[in-house]
């Protein structure tokens, strides 16, 4: 990863736009993901108004948080890692680079007004409508085109790790994204389209589009920052070059597979089903197998997690991926599915991932990031990146631990019989026992939001170029060694 | 000695390869779906949506109701009591796109269609908690206020018969017809829409007889989930995939 000046300058003007994009919609989709928490606890929240109920917000929050925040932090450290590991500045030039941070933003937005009026294909994470969708395919295919080509400019012989793992993201998703949203509209005038594929084929085909936007969108593509940051913020070199290797192809060749365990006991037939949960249980090897890169690369720096908060947060969101990336195959294995399926024991294993590991690392990559972009010497404060991180932290731990007793006491509940052999429990009386876990969920979710509001101070410190007079983290090893006054 | 070098120095070898990777598991799972014959079961009941149906189920689709409701109940002893029988791919087959849903914050709704009247579903969809105290789901008062807007409603049916439903030529120049045939068999006639959709439930759904409304649609639509496959003649072959 050598740096050398290349002989045009990087540009790093789209690199700033996307990371304010970034944060920016980080926050709103936090937001948003606590006001459908809290419509949940207290339904008087959906406020009886069409554009405010649950059922149109809950789209608004994952778009905002998976693609806007998440896919914005992607452009941002892909373009800027493209460019740093090839010592070369970006293909198609400033105007492309524009039309792709213009072009991207005016997708989250046709999107996210859409769902608030109403306008949805109803495939989860990938609600967008027609028009919406032939937007996106043309500005993902400029994207694919610049970072292809920046990459055929490279003064470095070989391709950094951190790109594989970026282009088998943009590739991808362009074929799920391709495949999943083949729609008939119903006039080209209006909103309103019908997919091409109906019932089982549609279930598979969008769930083989669901998994593997986690799996490229949001594992694939942090991955890649994940290569870039963590030896970048440790100063050490990637732990093993022959695991990065077979990680990256043994990762894309499993993951394609795994979609079917969201169809268990369905109408899917069983070998599709048992197929998707054997792969799944595979994909645990190579999902270790990265972790254990990323956190391993910190060989020799142990003692920076204790200077060093941004480090910190970057090796608690591999901790974070290796947790998730267990809970997984163990979901999709169909016994345990049969009790956690349709339960609320998802939407945490979904948050784990989602918080714990995309959250964390994009939030390490942009606090390594700015300082750097807006030419200053430091962050305005490196204590304040801490307190994100705990209250971030504490409320991810909420979050989670609600989400699974919830869950697993819904799941124990529907399935529970009494000593007449009746079924014990209406189903009314499953949603009035997850009110608590509700209420706490939503707390946890206010608490990662107030953390993202520390960061968004602190970054606003740091670009204006302020230093805040704060006491430096001393490794305590080297305040032993100092001599006593 | 295999040398990954060849393909770490050359972005091209490398996209191709990935895409290749990639290809492979969805081409293995998702075609033979469409080869398989019994991968759909052969069942006798199954119809398309009647027009007003189908505006329904698209204010169905509108409102994210999919995001807490199943319509996909599993082959467990408790589900199969609490719903009714485990669905089939059958049951799905003309939908564009499938509603099986991912979460249960409420109840399955693969058979919900027979089990609540009317007016139950009215007074539900205006106000959940005046029928299920415990119940956490928004209020839709606005769909009772809303007037179906189904001018294009010939146009759906075109564009589902292009994708593969089979709507017929007399369907489709009736659809405009069969939506008043349904929501207001008054002034309509509830018989031909019956021959042309059996099972077809008929009335004033939101208790408005003097127009159809949203509210009307997405009854119609709630009241056919689950209803058409007659269960007593199957026998187990039929349900082999």
């Amino acid at each position: 990863m050598s740096e050398a000046v290349a002989t045009q300058p990087y540009n790093e003007e789209v690199v700033r736009q996307f990371t304010i994009a970034t944060v920016f919609w980080g926050v709103i989709g936090f937001l948003v993901g606590v006001v459908i928490a809290l419509q949940l606890a207290f339904p008087v929240l959906n406020l009886g108004l069409e554009w405010t109920t649950f059922g149109r917000l809950r789209p608004v929050h994952t778009s905002a948080v998976i693609f806007a925040f998440g896919g914005n932090a992607l452009f941002a450290t892909s373009l800027y890692v493209v460019q740093r590991t090839c010592r070369a500045t970006l293909w198609g030039g400033p105007a492309t680079a524009s039309f792709l941070f213009w072009g991207y933003q005016a997708f989250i937005v046709l999107a996210a007004s859409g769902y608030v009026l109403g306008v949805t294909q109803s495939k989860e994470y990938a609600e967008p409508e027609w028009y919406v969708d032939l937007w996106l395919t043309i500005v993902w295919v400029v994207y694919l085109f610049v970072f292809v080509g920046t990459i055929m400019r490279r003064k470095e012989p070989h391709i950094y790790v951190a790109n594989w793992f970026y282009l088998a993201y943009i590739i991808t998703i362009a074929m799920l994204h391709l495949v999943n949203n083949m729609a008939l509209p119903v006039s080209f005038f209006g909103t309103k389209s019908y997919i091409l594929w109906s019932g089982v084929q549609d279930a598979l085909t969008q769930w083989w589009y669901g998994h593997n936007a986690v799996g490229f969108f949001l594992t694939a593509g942090f991955l890649g920052m994940m290569y870039y940051f963590v030896p970048k913020q440790a100063e050490r070199p990637v732990y093993s070059y022959r695991l990065s290797i077979v990680h990256f192809w043994s990762l894309i060749f499993l993951y394609i597979w795994a979609g079917p365990h969201h169809l268990h006991y369905t109408a899917l037939p069983d070998w599709a089903q048992t197929l998707g949960m054997t792969f799944s249980v595979m994909l645990w090897m190579p999902s270790w197998g990265g972790m254990i890169n990323g956190i391993m690369t910190l060989s020799g720096a142990w003692d920076k997690l204790r200077t060093d908060p941004i480090l910190r947060m970057l090796v608690a969101s591999i901790a974070f991926y290796g947790m998730s990336t267990f809970e997984g195959p163990m979901m999709s294995i169909k016994p345990v599915n049969a009790l956690s399926h349709y339960t609320d024991w998802t939407i945490g294993h979904v948050h784990s991932g989602a918080l714990g590991w995309v959250a964390f690392i994009s939030f390490g990559a942009v606090y390594y990031l700015v300082p750097k972009l807006w030419k200053r010497e430091r962050l305005y404060s490196i204590r304040m990146v801490s307190y994100h991180f705990w209250i971030s932290t504490i409320g991810i731990v909420l979050y989670i631990t609600a989400m699974w007793v919830g869950g697993i006491t819904q799941g124990l509940m529907w399935r529970a019989y009494d000593e007449l052999g009746f079924l014990q429990y209406s189903f009314a009386e499953t949603v009035e026992a997850m009110h608590p876990y509700y209420v706490i969920r939503a707390l946890g979710g206010v608490l990662f939001l107030l953390g993202s509001f520390v960061m968004v101070y602190n970054l606003i410190r740091t670009a204006r170029g302020d230093l805040r007079d704060e006491a430096p983290y001393v490794s305590p090893t080297a305040a032993q060694a100092a001599p006593a006054e | 000695m295999f040398s990954h070098e060849k393909i770490e120095t050359n972005v091209i070898l490398m996209s191709v390869l990935t895409l290749l990777t990639v290809s492979i598991g969805g081409l293995v799972e998702i075609v033979p779906l469409y080869t398989i014959e019994s991968t759909i079961e052969r069942v006798k009941g199954m119809r398309p949506y009647t027009p007003l149906e189908l505006m329904g189920r698209n204010i169905y689709i509108r409102e994210g109701c999919y995001l807490c409701h199943s319509q996909m109940v599993r082959p467990f002893r408790d589900e199969v009591e609490r719903y009714g029988h485990y669905s089939l791919a059958a049951e799905s087959m003309y939908d564009h796109p499938f509603q099986w849903g991912s979460k249960r914050t409420g109840p399955d709704l693969a058979r919900v269609g027979g089990k609540y009247s009317h007016e139950w579903h009215a007074a539900h969809m205006t106000d959940p908690r005046s029928v299920v105290p415990e119940s956490i789901m928004p209020a839709y008062p606005f769909l009772r206020e809303h007037a179906l807007d189904a001018d294009d409603i010939a146009e759906h049916l075109k564009t589902n018969k292009a994708i593969g439903v089979p709507y017929s030529d007399d369907m489709i120049s009736n659809a405009a017809d069969d939506i008043v045939n349904q929501a207001d068999p008054e002034n309509g006639d509830p018989d031909a829409l019956q021959e042309r959709y059996p099972k077809a439930a008929i009335g004033d759904f939101d208790g408005d007889p003097a127009r159809v409304t949203e509210l009307d649609a997405l009854i119609a639509y709630l009241q056919v989930l689950g209803t058409l496959v007659e269960f007593g003649e199957l026998t187990a072959e039929d349900l082999r995939q």
